[in-house]
This record gives C-alpha cells, sequence and structure tokens, in this order.
C-alpha cells in the first residue's frame, strides 16, 4: 500500500475534466452536417393509430424527414426484446408482447413514440413535430397492477393472456408449507415496495452518424454497456452489423440501470441516419426522460414468516406481483426472479422459503433493473418483516436479528444463493456502537418532552452483486455471459494503458483501477490511463452494473496484470542474468532479489519493444489481455441505522441520525466508496420519504413527469451520513472485493420505515412517506389503517 | 433574429440568433461552452447555473437577449489558466462530484453563494441554499463538506490578495 495504491483515499484523476466545465458528454458532440430528431409521442395510455398525416409537417421550415414505425417495419427493423428466459411454474416460456422501436398500430402507454421528425435544428424538429396529426381511436387502459388480471381488465398484447407474462416460483415449497404447519407464531405483512423513476441527472442522448462510403456507423450514446448496445443493436435490431457498428459512451452523466438498456431513440437514430444521410441527435429532454426511461421497483407483496418457540425462523413464504409496465424491457424479467427471490433469506439462516411471482403488463412505461434491481425489494420485504414480527413477538429487534444470523460459511441458501463470507454480528456491532443504540429511550423520553415522536429503525441487508457466473446465469435463462474484459498495455516509454470493458459514470474507475496497477508495479498513477467506453478501441465488454465493476472488472485487470509481469519478469531476468524466479517488482523498478541489479520497468518495457535482445523464441511487445468470469456472485452486507423524529403537527420526518456499518471485503479507495455509500443512502431515502411515479388511474397519465412534481431528494433532505465498513474477504475474487454501489439503496429504506412506523406506533405505512400521510397516523390514528 | 451582445468569461462575443434562443443554447451552441449543462426543463435542476454580472442565474430559464449587455461567467471561466478556483480545488479535494453533470452548476451555484452569504457557512445553510440544484450521486454529503471548506479558501484567498 503507497500513497496512491490500493487502500489510499486518491483524489479522482478524471475530476479535473468535470471541475472545468470540459466533461464531454453525448450531447456536446457536434458532427458536420448534423440534423436533430423530435419524437412524437403518443398522448394516451392505450390507443389503436389509425392514422398519421405528416404532410403540414414536411412543409414546415428545416424539415428533412418524418418518419414512422411503417417505415421502420418496412426496413425490418427488428423489435425491442427481453434477453433473460424465464420460465413459469406450468414450465411454459415468458409472454413477451412485440415492442416497435416506433409503433405503427397499437400504443400502450403514454410517451411512446409513434413518428420522428427529422430537421435541421431541434426547435425545427419540435415545431413540426406538433404539426404531425396521429388520429388515435383510444381503448381502455389498466394502470394498477393489482387489477392487471382482473376478468374483463383491458389486455395489453395477444401473446400474453391475463396480462401475465410468468407466473415463477422459487425455493422449497413442500418444506416450507410444512413449516407453516408447524408453526409457534406466524406474522403476516402485506406491503407496496413503489415505483420509482431512476433520474440520472444526464438525460439520455444518442447521435447517429452513417457513413455511406464504409457502409459504417457510429453511435455516440448514453449507455453503461456499449459493446452489449452494439450487439443487441446488430444482432437482434438488424440496425447495422456489428463490425460495422462503432458505439461510444463518452462521460455518462449517471446511470443507476437506467441506461443499461437500448431504447427505441437509439436504433432510431441510426436507422435514420441511414435514411436521411445526415447524422441525427437527440437529447431527451426531462420530461421525456420521465416518460421513457425504464422505471423500478412497483412490487405488491403478501409476505408471512413462521416462528418456532424459540422465535427461530422455521420458514418464510412470499407471493409477489411484480408490474413490468407495457413491454418487457432488456433485464426486466432478472429483476423480479432471480435477481430478487434469492436474496429472501437475507442475513438469516431460514430452512424453508417459497416465493411465487406474477408478472403483469400494465398501460405503464417499462419498468426494468434500476440500483439495486430486486435486492432493495428482497431487502424491504425481509427487514420490514423482521422488524414486525420483533414487535409481535414482543422482542428486541436486535436480538431477534441476532438469534437468527447466519453464522458459519459457506451457508447454502434454500433460493439458490450460497453465502461465501461474512460477519453480521461484526457490522451490526459497529453500527449499534455508532448509532448509541442504548441510549435510544432516553433520546426519545427527551423528544417527547419537546412534543416530538421520536423512533429508530434498523435494517440489515444482504445483496448479491458482481453479477456473475455466466454458466450459472446462463442456466438460469440469461441471454448473455457476466464476464468481463481487460487489456493492458504497456507502451515503450513505460506508460500504462489499461482498456476495460467495464464503464464509469461516476463511479471513479479512472482513479481505482489506475490504484490498482500503480500498486503492482510502483508506477505513478499519471502513467496510467484507463480508457473505456469506445467500441473501436476497447474489446468486447460486459459493462457496468449490478456492482460489478471492481470484483469482475478489475479480477479481469489482474488477471492481465498477472501475464504483464511475468513477461516482463521474463525479460529482465535475460537482461539482468538471473533466474526468473528471482525477479521482484517494487517502486516500478524490476530487481534481481537480494541483489542491487535493477532495471527501471520503462527500460524493460522498451525492451520489449525494441526487440534488440529478448529471450529466444519471445514475441516483441507488452500487451497482454484478459477475461474473467467470477465463480460466484459477491455478498456485500451490512447494518443501518436509521433515527428519525416526527413533528405531529406538520407531518415532517427529520432523519435526525443515518448509520451505515458496510462489508465491502478489500476496498481500493475508501473515499469513494464513501461517495458510493452516500449516494446510494440518498436514493433509499429519497424512496422512503419523497419518492413515487403517480399514474393518474383513470387517465393513464404520469402525474409525476417533472421535477415539480417528482419528489427528489435534495440537499436538505438529508442528514450528513455516518458511514463505517468492517471488512471480511471476498474469497472468489483475487482482490477479496465485493461490491459497493448499490447497497446504500438497497439497504436503507427499511431502516427508514422501521423508524418511522416505530415513532408512530403503526404496523406499516406505503412509502413514500409523505407529510400529509404521517401526519394522518400521528393526528388521527383512526384514519391512519387506509 | 436577435441581436445579442455580450462578455462571456472575459470575452466580448456578438450573434444574430433567434429570439427565444436560450442563454444556455447560445453558450453551448454558439460559443461552444458546453460545461453549462441542461438537466431539466422546468428550473429546478441547477445544472445550468451561471453567473449573470455577478449572480447566480439559472441560464436555461433566461433569453439569451436578456442577457444582453451583461457580463457571464460559465465554468469555462473560474479557473485563473491552470490555478483552479478554490471552490473547484475543494470539490476535487472532497470527492464534492461522481458523474459531473450537476457539477458546474454545483459550483457556480457555491461560489454565489459564498459571495452572498459570506465565508463562514454552516452545514445546514449550504444545504438550505443548494435548495436549486439536484444532485443524484453523491447524496450531497460530500458537497456540503466541499462548499464548507470552499469557502474557507475562497476567505484565505482574499485576505492574501488584501
Amino acid at each position: 500500500m503507497g500513497i496512491e495504491g490500493i487502500g489510499a483515499r486518491v483524489v479522482r484523476k478524471e475530476d479535473k475534466r468535470f471541475i472545468t466545465g470540459r466533461g464531454r458528454y453525448t450531447d456536446d458532440f457536434v458532427v458536420p452536417r448534423m440534423a436533430h430528431a423530435f419524437f412524437v409521442r403518443s398522448p394516451h395510455p392505450h390507443a389503436r393509430v389509425v392514422s398519421i398525416d405528416a404532410t403540414a409537417a414536411r412543409d414546415m421550415p428545416g424539415v428533412i424527414d418524418v418518419l414512422t414505425g411503417r417505415d421502420l417495419v418496412d426496413d425490418r427493423i427488428g423489435n425491442l426484446i427481453c434477453g433473460w428466459m424465464i420460465h413459469s411454474l406450468d414450465g411454459t416460456p415468458m409472454k413477451m408482447g412485440a415492442w416497435h422501436a416506433l409503433e405503427p398500430e397499437i400504443v400502450r402507454f403514454v410517451g411512446q413514440g409513434v413518428a420522428v421528425v427529422i430537421a435541421e435544428t431541434k426547435a425545427e424538429a419540435r415545431d413540426a413535430a406538433e404539426a404531425v396529426e396521429v388520429e388515435y381511436d383510444e381503448l381502455p387502459a389498466v394502470i394498477d397492477p393489482a387489477r392487471a388480471r382482473d376478468a374483463g381488465a383491458p389486455q395489453l398484447h395477444p401473446e400474453a393472456p391475463e396480462n401475465t407474462i410468468f407466473h415463477w416460483g422459487l425455493g422449497n415449497k413442500d418444506a416450507t408449507e410444512a413449516a407453516f404447519a408447524n408453526a409457534k407464531k406466524v406474522v403476516k405483512l402485506d406491503i407496496t415496495n413503489n415505483r420509482l423513476i431512476p433520474n440520472a441527472m444526464e438525460p439520455r442522448a444518442a447521435l447517429g452518424v452513417y457513413d455511406g462510403a464504409e457502409e459504417h456507423f457510429t453511435l455516440w450514446t448514453t449507455s453503461q454497456n456499449p459493446h452489449v448496445a452494439r450487439l443487441v443493436l446488430s444482432a437482434f435490431y438488424n440496425v447495422a452489423p456489428e463490425h460495422k457498428l462503432r458505439v461510444i459512451a463518452p462521460d455518462v452523466g449517471g446511470g443507476f440501470g437506467s441506461k443499461i438498456y437500448i431504447y427505441p431513440e437509439e436504433i432510431v437514430c441510426l436507422w435514420a441516419s441511414k435514411r436521411t444521410g445526415r447524422p441525427v441527435k437527440w437529447v431527451a429532454d426531462r420530461t421525456e426522460a420521465f416518460l421513457t426511461d425504464a422505471h423500478g421497483r412497483d412490487h405488491i407483496s403478501h409476505a408471512e414468516m413462521a416462528f418456532d418457540a424459540d422465535n427461530r425462523i422455521t420458514g418464510f413464504r412470499i407471493d409477489t406481483t411484480a408490474n413490468l409496465g407495457a413491454y418487457m424491457s432488456l433485464f426486466s424479467s432478472s429483476v423480479p426472479t432471480y435477481l430478487y427471490a434469492t436474496l429472501l433469506s437475507g442475513q438469516y439462516d431460514i430452512p424453508a422459503i417459497w416465493a411465487e411471482v406474477t408478472a403483469v403488463y400494465t398501460n405503464t412505461v417499462p419498468v426494468d433493473a434500476y440500483r439495486g434491481a430486486g435486492r432493495p425489494e428482497a431487502t424491504y420485504l425481509v427487514e420490514r418483516m423482521m422488524e414486525t414480527a420483533a414487535r409481535d413477538l414482543g422482542v428486541d429487534p436486535v436480538e431477534l436479528r441476532r438469534k437468527n444470523f447466519v453464522r458459519s460459511f459457506p451457508h447454502q441458501t434454500p433460493v439458490i444463493m450460497c453465502y461465501d463470507a461474512g460477519d453480521y454480528d461484526a457490522s451490526m456491532d459497529v453500527a449499534l456502537k455508532a448509532a448509541d443504540y442504548a441510549g435510544f429511550p432516553a433520546r426519545k423520553a427527551e423528544a417527547a418532552r419537546r412534543g416530538r415522536l421520536r423512533g429508530i429503525g434498523l435494517s440489515c441487508y444482504i445483496e448479491a452483486c458482481g453479477i456473475a457466473p455466466s454458466k450459472a446465469v446462463g442456466s438460469l435463462g440469461a441471454g448473455v455471459g457476466l464476464w468481463e474484459s481487460a487489456e493492458v498495455r504497456v507502451n515503450p516509454v513505460g506508460t500504462i494503458e489499461v482498456l476495460t470493458g467495464s464503464h464509469s459514470h461516476g463511479q471513479g474507475h479512472e482513479t481505482t483501477f489506475a490504484q490498482l496497477v500503480s500498486s503492482r508495479f510502483g508506477v505513478p498513477l499519471d502513467s496510467v490511463a484507463i480508457v473505456h467506453g469506445d467500441t473501436d478501441k476497447v474489446q468486447f465488454g460486459m459493462g457496468t452494473y449490478g456492482s460489478r465493476s471492481g470484483a469482475v472488472g478489475m479480477s479481469a485487470i489482474v488477471k492481465a496484470l498477472d501475464k504483464v509481469e511475468a513477461k516482463a519478469k521474463k525479460i529482465a531476468a535475460h537482461l539482468l542474468e538471473a533466474s526468473e524466479t528471482d525477479i521482484e517488482i517494487a517502486d516500478g523498478t524490476l530487481k534481481v532479489a537480494g541483489t542491487d541489479k535493477a532495471l527501471p520497468f520503462a527500460q524493460v518495457a522498451l525492451a520489449a519493444y525494441t526487440g534488440h535482445n529478448l529471450p529466444a523464441g519471445m514475441e516483441p511487445g507488452l500487451k497482454e489481455g484478459a477475461f474473467y468470469d467470477p465463480t460466484n456472485f459477491t455478498f456485500p452486507a451490512g447494518t443501518y441505522i436509521c433515527e428519525v423524529e416526527i413533528d405531529p403537527d406538520t407531518g415532517t420526518t427529520k432523519i435526525v441520525q443515518f448509520v451505515a456499518a458496510d462489508d465491502f471485503g478489500k476496498i481500493i479507495n475508501p473515499m469513494i466508496v464513501e461517495g458510493q455509500v452516500h449516494g446510494g443512502l440518498a436514493q433509499g431515502i429519497g424512496q422512503a420519504l419523497l419518492e413515487g411515479a403517480h399514474y393518474d388511474p383513470e387517465s393513464g397519465q404520469l402525474i409525476t413527469a417533472s421535477y415539480m412534481d417528482y419528489a427528489m431528494p435534495r440537499a436538505d433532505d438529508l442528514p450528513d451520513f455516518i458511514v463505517s465498513t468492517v471488512e471480511t474477504v471476498c474469497p472468489g475474487n483475487p482482490l477479496g472485493m465485493k461490491g459497493c454501489g448499490e447497497a446504500g439503496a438497497i439497504g436503507s429504506p427499511p431502516a427508514v420505515m422501521n423508524a418511522i412506523t416505530d415513532a408512530l406506533g403503526i404496523r406499516d405505512m406505503a412509502m413514500p412517506a409523505t407529510p400529509e400521510k404521517v401526519w394522518r397516523a400521528a393526528m388521527r390514528p383512526a384514519m391512519a389503517a387506509e | 433574429m436577435a441581436h445579442v451582445e455580450l462578455t462571456v468569461n472575459g470575452r466580448r462575443v456578438r450573434r444574430e440568433v433567434e429570439d427565444r434562443t436560450l442563454l444556455v443554447q447560445f453558450l453551448r451552441e454558439e460559443l461552444d461552452l458546453t460545461g453549462t449543462h441542461v438537466g431539466c426543463d422546468t428550473s429546478q435542476c441547477g445544472a445550468c447555473v451561471v453567473h449573470v454580472d455577478g449572480r447566480a442565474v439559472k441560464s436555461c430559464t433566461t433569453l439569451a437577449v436578456q442577457a444582453s449587455g451583461s457580463e457571464v461567467t460559465t465554468i469555462e471561466g473560474l479557473a485563473r489558466g491552470d490555478q483552479l478556483h478554490p471552490m473547484q480545488a475543494a470539490f476535487r479535494e472532497h470527492h464534492g462530484l461522481q458523474c459531473g453533470f450537476c457539477t458546474p452548476g454545483m459550483i457556480m451555484t457555491a461560489v454565489d453563494m459564498v459571495n452572498r452569504l459570506g465565508p463562514d457557512l454552516d452545514s445546514a445553510t449550504i444545504r438550505e441554499n443548494l435548495e436549486g440544484n439536484i444532485c443524484r450521486c453523491t447524496g450531497y454529503h460530500n458537497i456540503v463538506k466541499a462548499i464548507e471548506a470552499g469557502a474557507a479558501d475562497m476567505a484565505a484567498l482574499k485576505q492574501a490578495a488584501e
């Protein structure tokens, strides 16, 4: 560990361009002859497209072309697909309805595109879009997922009777039934996980360029995974052949899952660039982002937990309805299934679990992975249940959790996951101490004297990230492998470029990945460049999501570094006339152990490229690549403790303290890890207190489609966070890392809601806990049972 | 068409633009100053904050022609050559940014906050005065720390100059 190596709090290399306004995001790119796209979108949640008349629009100033879904179908552009196959309990495959990038026949959510105007300027495209006359024949819509399967409910897709995509199950059903039959006590809870809108601060954007001479396409896009975008655009959407398509994801302003997927607009920009012979740029307005970015969460669940006489959990059963919106987004089917039910054992030793999930269509924006993706939904269910059970059983919530903690590893749960390492008591101990849990009753009494209701809530989360072993996910239905790639290029002067398949959109890879290289060879951070986000530069890679860049992406770099080191040692041994096994690398030097014979790293690199004096048979050059496929998920875990004070007169909830104690395994840069936790906590607290996508159940309009209506967490909604880490090394990867990107968002909502329900003395409150709901619960307990 | 003539980061510029051109469009599209961002369309997120005659303004809801005759400073104009403004340096030092998209607006707002309220800013004041700026990455924790430190560094620099 040096001042710049693994474990050091290094300030970020990438920051200089961001703090001086020199970041380069997709909308910042301008190419010659660039035209602008504006989409004509459905104002109805469900309607037949009777006709589209673009005559007047075509005559508007600056208009180059108006394209519709018919043109798209005529050009054989493929339908959008979901890349993860789920089979129902009866063995039938999931029911995927057809989704066109521009819809020619039936629109199924407000905001769905039916046509696109291409014009010289964005303003001209927008003006002309208003002149496109679309005649719709309105159809009845279903918005509420709880009503989607009702007899007589409007049907979205002929492929999916009763709007049911799949009815899936996981666990040991018979054992679970037996556990409940023998239970001493059963605790029941009905719970919803509110629908969220991701809201990366940079709206999605795309710039498609077609080069007729080379028959080659380039797409600049706001993507977390440019190679996957290129693969899907070519293999499924038929827009361009893979070897003739370059996808560039430059600086990307946040993703949180919403920029994993390949959306209609990227398809249309590429397709239209060839149709019109002009580069085509599209940049979402914020309202378009609300109306078209994949939403998150949206579960309705009934859960029951069985206990024995000693308060040990003997069984857990869950029935969940998951709203996937109007179409199946790219990885939507995996979220309420293998990323959700596999975590329903939480940190606890539960011998029997049975989960059933019904996924339904509604006339709403498609739902897919959003920070945490399935694990927040599981954690919310488990940790609200644990708190509720403690209250019902009359035991301290800390003691109930401790009684049921998993303490021996590896631990096989009944829901696929095998936890490799952890120490749940350790993170609990750290959190309880930091939160002064023992002092809470006195603080509650003091608050009561001021007329405030004070509550405390815990959440002991576990999540599975570093997604994931390719063979395992393949057997569960994934259409892709989830390995990662890296290439390490040592230049003749000894500087190093690392080309990674991971993609940074805020995570700081340019710094942490460079710290790894710096640690390994003792070269300064400034001599290391991390290259990512361009399919013409970087070998195929899988991108960044599921907190995988450390555990999977950096492991690939380690593998490539191993190969570079081995070759460099061979060269040094040859030049120093020593045995390869005696060569050590430290402080930028290769030396013969126990002697003063040494060569600077740069000199070895130069020797590799001059080729004048290499070991017999060795190829010149110093460049190595690697693909790393993980052997297991990693299992970050921790304890969060939230303390709130409620003003019963106004319903205002103030978070007076928030403590996080996380186990992320080995940490490369604590400063960046803390930042990831802070951001995750803000999103989780946002879900609990502020955020929620609201559709008008009658009109199907998204009410929360701007920052005037969707309550984003602002600085004065949040406290300073008290964060710390404990460490159990992950045995599954060479650096011992877990993953820190999503934990905050996964673990925090139940801590907040446990604290609020504790303060109010109520069983449950649907998130977000707005002042109105809290006020009603505080002032009128009789009315709060809604 | 409207005639717009103003000083941006110390440079005089003159353009004929469509009447409806927003200041942010003028900066980004006419002058290629792409550090100023558009994150929303309701004047809520603050990614577009610049200084007009020394005061923080949301350039997404200001017409370019309204700023005509003014002195505009954008994020690109804050540093002096390679010498970062203390607030820029503080954001880097305290990890007050992740994806960087809201950062230019945050920094311009922070500098304005110190100009308006002085350098002795407590956490509550900073949080309250960030009401018009949204960040989705950092949870604000480190932004608040950065502004506290940047404010102190601005005061120290001013004192050293006097």
